[in-house]
């Protein structure tokens, strides 16, 4: 029996170095019109006309976008997938339906994951752990979300006439999806990830997530720094994926406060996503968000060798409109990952 | 678990970051939005007096064409964007209740006639029913105690 030889390291208490750095094989991003018209709309792989794509409700659209970001993906590693071991998938919407019905039709085994718009950056985590532990050669890892999906199960009828207030985010429409894959060659790497501890400091407003997640943010970026030995300067970018405008103040705020300032490498993907005139109020989010960004923006830049190291930190706010409506306020999780461009990152 | 005094820090450091609503700007749309709407209903209203109903009659007609009309503007999606620049202008009006109703029915009709616009057709509007009646019904007993039956 071979014995894996490089078994995954723990750093501190929640962070995990993986010593075979599995590597970014491919990346694809689909997104809606709307997005398609944002900053960053010239990057996506595929901007769609409109956001039903010839399905008969929103939930298939959604599932049609993951399919298709996840077909892509494929492409862009030169995979098929039968080359796939495993699947790693979430979305917002309840009992997963996006990722369930997504996986059945791509033919992968799937591993369905839920936490809210984090989700991404746990499905990259437990990519790279599946790599790294040589339980899987390749692992896609897709996540996806709808506006109007989004809209209709956790707020009101889409054609509800309502007045959203500044804080408020906008679910982006689309998939982001990225194969990982075994250690050997050039490309960007998977080099650590933290995984993060559930915080809530009483925030109740489904209306302002941005300030539901920040603590979470905080907890686990300044975990990974401080388990890896690491401060905000070795970092080219950290990426957050929808704290929005209040959100981000919030993380500058409490990250200078902890001593470990991060404004000056922070982007966060909700910001990024639209443009003020495109009215988002406080930015993108869901799960969709930081994965069309980091699949479009981000990896591109790693590959080149312009960004050489970065972190991805997720952040989902576990919304749910039971618990609210019962008087409770919102969970927040965030997990991060190290990102390591160029030829030699292997840690 | 946060520490109640943390929950305050962080309540009182959130409040001293967010950005103020526009309140004065919203109370001026939802006024003109509010105002615009009820002068539609008063035309509406002398447009069916003159086609010679009693003004009681054209009251409760005036009601179910501004309905209609919000009904509409729901279906081709335009009611939630003068919502958006007006809001509770929009939503107080017949029209607001209107769209309460007909958003939830387009909504989810994907699910069904039965399960889908049947049963979430009153979501949204089913508590104003139901208080509604519930708070005319205690008028009347008021009613009923002070003056009593058929006066």
């Amino acid at each position: 029996m071979q014995v894996v030889e490089q078994a995954p390291e723990r750093l501190g208490r929640y962070t995990v170095r993986f010593r075979t750095a599995p590597r970014l094989l491919g990346r694809a991003s689909v997104v809606g019109p709307m997005e398609g018209k944002g900053p960053l709309g010239q990057l996506f792989d595929r901007v769609t006309d409109d956001d039903i794509l010839g399905q008969k409700s929103w939930e298939q659209a959604e599932t049609a976008y993951m399919v298709d970001a996840g077909r892509l993906a494929l492409e862009n590693a030169g995979l098929e997938p039968k080359d796939i071991d495993l699947f790693v998938a979430g979305d917002l919407l309840n009992q997963m339906v996006t990722s369930n019905v997504a996986a059945g039709r791509l033919g992968i085994p799937l591993f369905g994951i839920y936490s809210a718009c984090a989700s991404f950056t746990q499905g990259l985590f437990m990519a790279a752990a599946m790599v790294d532990g040589g339980y899987a050669r390749h692992v896609l890892v897709a996540t996806a979300s709808h506006h109007k999906t989004a809209e209709r199960q956790y707020r009101y009828p889409n054609e509800f006439a309502h007045q959203r207030p500044p804080t408020a985010t906008w679910t982006v429409t689309g998939a982001g999806a990225v194969i990982v894959g075994p250690g050997d060659g050039d490309g960007p790497r998977i080099t650590s990830g933290t995984i993060g501890r559930v915080l809530d400091l009483g925030i109740k407003d489904p209306y302002d997530m941005g300030s539901a997640m920040a603590p979470a943010a905080v907890d686990t970026i300044t975990r990974l720094l401080s388990d890896t030995g690491t401060a905000p300067e070795d970092y080219d970018v950290i990426l957050t994926g929808d704290l929005g405008e209040l959100g981000s103040k919030l993380l500058y705020e409490l990250t200078a406060q902890s001593g470990l300032p991060v404004s000056q490498q922070h982007k966060d993907a909700g910001v990024m996503i639209y443009a003020p005139e495109q009215d988002a109020h406080a930015g993108g989010s869901g799960a969709a968000c930081v994965a069309v960004v980091f699949a479009s923006w981000l990896v591109p830049q790693l590959a080149a060798g312009q960004v050489q190291r970065v972190m991805v930190a997720a952040t989902g706010a576990l919304h749910s409109p039971t618990l609210i409506q019962q008087g409770g306020s919102i969970p927040s999780v965030c997990h991060a990952v190290t990102i390591e461009g160029g030829q030699d990152a292997r840690a | 678990m946060a520490t109640e005094q943390a929950k305050q820090q962080y309540k009182s450091l959130v409040q001293q970051h967010s950005p103020p609503r526009p309140i004065v700007r919203n109370l001026l749309a939802s006024f003109v939005v509010g105002g615009l709407i009820s002068v539609l209903g008063q035309f509406i209203w002398i447009w069916i007096t003159r086609l010679g109903f009693g003004a009681k009659d054209a009251y409760a007609y005036t009601g179910a064409v501004l309905i209609g009309l919000s009904a509409l503007a729901t279906g081709f999606g335009v009611y939630d964007a003068l919502a958006k620049f007006g809001g509770m202008g929009a939503n107080l009006p017949i029209t607001g209740f209107a769209n309460s109703i007909v958003s939830p029915a387009i909504e989810f009709k994907r699910e069904g006639y039965v399960m889908g616009v049947a049963a979430k057709m009153f979501t949204i509007a089913g508590p104003v029913i139901v208080y509604g009646l519930a708070a005319s019904a205690l008028v009347a007993l008021v009613r009923w105690l002070v003056i009593g039956v058929g006066r």
